[in-house]
């Protein structure tokens, strides 16, 4: 495993009974880097963090975190990973300080690096004055960013996030998304984040892989994605879209789809093209043009694209 | 080793004071026990207390019984409260996480029942220092009651982490436990009561001859060896690969 490459998986595999939950995956994470793993529910998301943890055996294939074979050196890859699963797995009888304090020990912080560094995070992550509150009586945004201090807390080189923001509401899940962003980058650890909101990953991954039902679909820079499904689009606001200006539109190569809604047009583009002779279609036909607006779709469309094919 | 298995400890401890809500509440019900264990049925009994080795037999250990619930919250309370998956996923081994939740319970029976066996010793010489002078028990007795208690302990414990494992709630898990321990005792009491006559007196002919410290010895090594045996059968379930799938 070369030094650049922190998680490497080939055809890694895990059934349940008759059930594929994760179906011959591979893939390669960068050092140093924030990698997207998305997926609908139930794609095989938490059990391939699972896999990479050491927590369950694969059925098939083989993986590598941190070089350490995770059938066989399961307690070496756990010893330098965080993790914040499904759960925030807090002690909600405890205080934040206590539940930090456990995994200090856990993981043979002495007590003034424990001390420190509980003050550190908890400080960065606005939750210092609430430390020896229960948990218990905390809303659910101050328990997954006291999750992710935990997560954190010993230093790992690599901290699996599975799904940090779910359930949060949008105001929540941002303030949490900003804070972790600038911890991981402070901290220089690298991050294998699982998520099904896309414009999370879009905002804060290098790159991403997509998995459905157990198979990885596709896996590269959001921009390499949306580049891969042909990404581009073309919005014109005007007036008079007639079937004649539609139909030629359609017979372009370029176009692969066109779709209209009152004064407004929306052409998805195969890839990055010259948009100017279709605009030029459209004047051709006599079509009134108020605004015409070049962007890319969305990751999230990229997503829905890859899980409807 | 060591280190992590009193880490578990440690934190297991603090839940166990906190799980009536608070701390203050954990403590009373501590003390509660205390009164009833440790000062009213010393009071009740008085100089019998010490005259009779049944007495703080009997009644010392009940608080062992006490720990039922706190081993049956052992792993299915901690799958119930989504904590354990992340302690699994923690650099502790499969065996500290195990040892440590079965030493909290141990330490914990066993604190309590010693806690009983010292403040009974003080109520009864209380109340009759001036009748009896100052009176303990008997040392041997005391040594075999304590080891007793340690072995019982770990019988309840060993059973209740091994039915916890199996179980998908705490309630569940206790609720299997106390009909384990029922199936266990309900036999031997009721096969006491119809034991014919000519058993009877001949185990109490047995019994009158023996030390209570004696039978408490054979006892003791009868329960090391379930001890033994329950361990071995908790270590070999205990694998996280089980555990995160259940």
């Amino acid at each position: 495993m070369s030094n650049g490459i922190i998680i490497r998986t080939q055809d890694l595999a895990r059934s349940f009974g008759t059930v594929r939950a994760v179906d011959g995956i591979t893939f390669e994470v960068d050092s140093g880097t924030v990698f997207g793993f998305l997926g609908p529910n139930g794609s095989g998301k938490t059990t391939t963090i699972r896999l990479l943890l050491g927590l369950l055996e694969p059925t098939g294939g083989r993986a590598e975190v941190l070089g350490a074979d995770t059938m066989r050196d399961g307690d070496a890859i756990r010893q330098r990973c965080g993790a914040l699963l499904e759960n925030t797995g807090l002690y909600e009888r405890l205080s934040a300080e206590e539940n930090l304090d456990f995994y200090g020990r856990v993981w043979h912080l002495s007590a003034a690096e424990r001390a420190a560094r509980i003050r550190e995070l908890l400080s960065g992550l606005n939750l210092w004055e609430r430390r020896t509150e229960t948990v218990a009586n905390w809303s659910r945004g101050m328990k997954q960013k006291l999750a992710v201090a935990r997560a954190l807390l010993h230093r790992p080189q690599l901290v699996f996030l599975d799904e940090p923001t779910a359930g949060l509401d949008p105001v929540a899940a941002a303030a949490l998304l900003e804070e972790l962003d600038q911890l991981v980058h402070q901290q220089g650890v690298t991050v294998f984040l699982t998520t099904h909101n896309l414009n999370e990953a879009e905002k804060m991954c290098e790159r991403v892989a997509v998995i459905h039902q157990g198979r990885l679909i596709s896996i590269g820079s959001p921009d390499e994605l949306r580049l891969r499904q042909g990404g581009g689009r073309l919005e014109i606001v005007g007036r008079g879209f007639t079937e004649g200006v539609l139909a030629a539109l359609r017979q372009r190569a370029e176009v692969k789809a066109v779709s209209q809604e009152n004064q407004h047009l929306v052409l998805e583009l195969a890839g990055e093209v010259d948009t100017a002779p279709l605009v030029q279609i459209l004047v051709a036909h006599g079509v009134q043009i108020d605004e015409v607006r070049k962007g890319k779709a969305s990751l999230e469309e990229v997503f829905l694209e890859l899980v409807k094919e | 080793m060591l280190t992590d298995i009193f880490t578990i400890i440690q934190k297991e401890m603090k839940e166990i004071l906190l799980q009536r809500g608070s701390r203050r509440a954990g403590m009373l019900n501590m003390l509660l026990m205390v009164g009833v264990f440790g000062i009213f049925i010393p009071l009740q009994s008085a100089s019998m207390w010490f005259d009779s080795p049944l007495f703080p037999i009997m009644w010392s250990w009940m608080p062992v019984f006490m720990t039922t619930w706190l081993v049956a919250d052992a792993v299915a309370g901690e799958r119930e409260r989504h904590t354990l998956e992340t302690l699994l996923a923690s650099r502790l081994s499969d065996r500290a996480i195990y040892l440590g939740k079965l030493g909290a319970a141990v330490l914990y029976g066993f604190g309590m029942a010693l806690t009983n066996l010292l403040v009974a010793a003080v109520t009864v010489n209380l109340i009759r220092f001036s009748a009896d002078g100052l009176r303990f028990y008997p040392l041997d007795l005391f040594l075999a009651l304590l080891v007793f208690t340690v072995l019982a302990c770990g019988l309840l414990a060993g059973a209740g982490v091994l039915i916890s494992l199996r179980a998908a709630t705490a309630r569940q898990a206790y609720q299997r436990l106390s009909i384990v321990l029922l199936a266990l005792w309900l036999p031997l009491i009721l096969g006491m009561q119809f034991l014919p006559a000519s058993w009877k007196e001949a185990l109490s002919r047995l019994f009158a001859g023996a030390s209570a410290s004696g039978i408490l010895l054979i006892v003791s090594l009868v329960l090391l060896a379930i001890d033994a045996a329950l361990v071995a059968a908790g270590l070999a379930r205990f694998k996280r690969a089980r555990l995160v799938i259940e």
